[in-house]
């Protein structure tokens, strides 16, 4: 179902959504181009992330992951300085210290990005302990896989957020449910003896709750409950939000295994090969999205194919930018190891 | 001049910190280990509730809160008790604080400082007697302190607090109980500035920490043997004040290093390989390196003091170094 949002809003979200789509589908064919090192796609989470992150406001703190671009955009940040960061350009985001793995925009709410598993849990109940012990409204969310889970770092801070009811969300966005994992040569899926994540939040005391990753509805509304919560002194909250894995995020190299997408899908369902059947009909968020909003009348077709033309552009745009963009200068290697000394 | 126990100078600059700057809190509750002393921090924290976290048994977590912490705008001063136990909080103190501003590109910055207490106590064993700082020194991103008397101490940790990088504070329980004058007025001292607490022209000894209070007692009795040692204690790791060691060597024509880590990639080493590097032709004499022997600190008090660098230790090598005969 649709989030509870007036009709321009949804528009909003369908347009980051594209974006997001867009974005990775470009950085997919850039990659068969030309090495541009190992990456990590968010394709086919758009319907979790984007309705999630896009209701934070000024001043909230999140802490991703290596999966991180749609998080990113789902906060407004630009596709140009993100693919200068990924391409390791002077113009990126991090100036290109960072990368895919480490893209981070202060300006947009995201401090620092940690590609250890984990590696943000504690950063992020830290965020959550220093805003609160500063007397903000401001709330701090740390955005995870299942596999984060496996990690002590989520066992020791689970405690101290919940001990301490600090201002924290924790969006757990599970793609292994249907992940065959490494075993079968594709990329990891979760190994755990716990089967429901939840679980893992509540016995601390944590208010958890699973969701459909392919409901925007609930991913808005879990994550509004979520951050008043956390606002108004109400502690911490564990969203597991159930995803599927994009077929083209099985191989540990991502590829477009689906095709690019083509929105007419949603509805003109003669357009659906045989092969991707499953997907295209039913486990593409963004599909399932534009065909709610047609349903809805939010949006026509003719404004659906308009929005996407108009993203198409922006993400080419950005990524014209930054294959224009110059490298950083050597030297600059050598620079931002320490934040500039007082004495 | 007002004199002042180590203890109570670390007391007296997390009061200082506290009360000087709302952003900072302290996380952790053993800054003064498990030492007589430590009830003198609990004033601090009864005059201060709001301004104090008590964490759980998680280094990992509460380190990296800690870290969290700094960046949403707090200064936290994180307490890691022993040394041995940063080891569960290596993952976010190496793999992010020290990263972080880097990763970013300089849009974040770390201002927090982390306290341990370093080195051979006594009885502490494998697992309690370890430091790292030589393993912190190998991770670019973390400033090291390493005061030796109280006065510099204060100095120094003031200057970590304001500080906008992640900072190592290491302390050694030894020093607790060393007594030293402390200006009324003691300003910050700036990072990257080396001290000699003691003149000399036939011999350098570079030592941090709990380390230069032994090696200014050898060479006091160094002295009566005729021989007139330098020691340079740098006062922070990182930065380091190369000049002042070059400085000192190129007076004396000869260094011994006399350091807690242990022998191999330790502090030692990295000192030994500047001086070598830059300051070979000053050099009358190979440069000696008195470390931790290279086996995990054992717990039996014979054994213990086998391995450590003791005073004697340093007397038998200084002598070597210089080509002094014992007992002369």
């Amino acid at each position: 179902m649709l989030p509870d949002l007036e009709p321009e809003a949804l528009v909003v979200l369908l347009e980051r959504m594209i974006v997001a789509r867009r974005f990775e589908e470009e950085l997919i064919e850039l990659a068969g181009d030309r090495d541009i090192g190992h990456f990590h796609v968010y394709i086919g989470q758009e319907s979790t992330g984007i309705p999630a992150l896009s209701l934070l406001e000024q001043g909230d703190l999140s802490f991703t992951n290596h999966r991180n671009h749609g998080h990113l955009i789902a906060r407004g940040a630009e596709p140009g300085p993100m693919y200068a960061e990924i391409l390791g350009r002077a113009t990126g985001y991090c100036r290109g210290k960072g990368g895919t793995l480490h893209l981070a925009s202060a300006e947009h709410g995201f401090p620092t990005t940690s590609s250890v598993t984990s590696g943000c849990i504690p950063l992020a109940v830290g965020a959550g302990l220093g805003l609160q012990r500063l007397g903000s409204d401001r709330v701090s969310v740390c955005l995870v896989g299942d596999g984060a889970l496996e990690e002590g770092a989520w066992h020791e801070s689970a405690n101290i957020a919940a001990m301490e009811r600090l201002p924290v969300v924790f969006l757990c966005e599970n793609n292994s449910l249907e992940a065959l994992g490494q075993r079968a040569g594709e990329y990891p899926s979760s190994t755990m003896a716990a089967s429901d994540l939840t679980e893992l939040a509540s016995v601390f005391g944590i208010e958890s709750v699973a969701i459909d990753g392919l409901d925007t509805r609930a991913a808005h509304q879990t994550m509004t409950e979520a951050v008043h919560r956390a606002r108004s002194g109400g502690g911490p909250t564990f969203i597991e939000a159930r995803t599927v894995r994009w077929p083209g995020n099985r191989p540990i190299w991502p590829e477009l295994a689906t095709g690019k997408t083509d929105l007419s899908m949603a509805w003109d369902a003669s357009l659906i090969r045989p092969e991707h059947a499953i997907w295209h009909r039913e486990q593409d968020g963004l599909l399932g999205f534009v065909r709610e909003l047609l349903d809805s009348g939010c949006v026509t077709s003719d404004a659906a194919l308009g929005l996407d033309k108009r993203a198409t552009e922006r993400v080419r745009e950005g990524l014209a930018f930054a294959l224009d963009s110059p490298y950083p200068e050597p030297e600059e290697a050598l620079e931002h190891v320490f934040a500039p000394r007082g004495d | 001049m007002p004199r002042m126990l180590y203890a109570e100078a670390v007391v007296e600059v997390l009061r200082r910190s506290v009360e000087g700057d709302d952003r900072v809190h302290l996380m952790g509750q053993y800054f003064l280990g498990l030492t007589p002393h430590r009830t003198m921090v609990g004033d601090l924290y009864r005059q201060y509730p709001d301004r104090v976290y008590f964490p759980p048994i998680a280094e990992l977590g509460y380190v990296g809160a800690g870290i969290g912490a700094a960046i949403a705008g707090l200064r936290p001063i994180v307490d890691c008790a022993t040394a041995s136990f940063t080891f569960q909080a290596f993952a976010q103190i190496l793999n992010e604080a020290a990263n972080i501003h880097y990763m970013s590109g300089g849009q974040t910055s770390v201002p927090m400082v982390i306290h341990y207490n370093h080195g051979v106590r006594g009885g502490g064993a494998a697992q309690h007697s370890h430091s790292p700082q030589a393993m912190m020194w190998n991770t670019p991103g973390l400033e090291i302190v390493t005061p030796s008397n109280p006065a510099d101490l204060i100095g120094l940790v003031l200057t970590a607090v304001a500080s906008d990088n992640p900072t190592i504070w290491v302390d050694h329980v030894r020093l607790f109980d060393i007594e030293g004058e402390v200006p009324e007025n003691i300003e910050p001292i700036p990072f990257g500035r080396a001290s000699i607490p003691r003149e000399g022209t036939d011999l350098t000894i570079f030592a941090s920490s709990w380390m230069v209070r032994r090696s200014l007692e050898a060479s006091e009795l160094l002295a009566s043997e005729g021989i007139s040692v330098e020691v340079v204690d740098p006062r922070t790791l990182v930065p380091l004040d190369e000049e002042a060691i070059l400085r000192s060597v190129a007076k004396t024509g000869r260094l011994l290093v006399v350091d807690e880590c242990h022998l191999r990639c330790g502090v030692g080493a990295e000192i030994a390989a500047t001086v070598a590097e830059h300051a070979y032709g000053d050099l009358l004499a190979p440069i000696r390196r008195l470390a931790t022997l290279d086996v995990p600190v054992p717990f039996s008090p014979p054994l213990e003091q086998y391995v450590e660098p003791t005073t004697a230790k340093i007397l038998a090598a200084a002598r070597s170094v210089t080509g002094v005969q014992s007992g002369a």
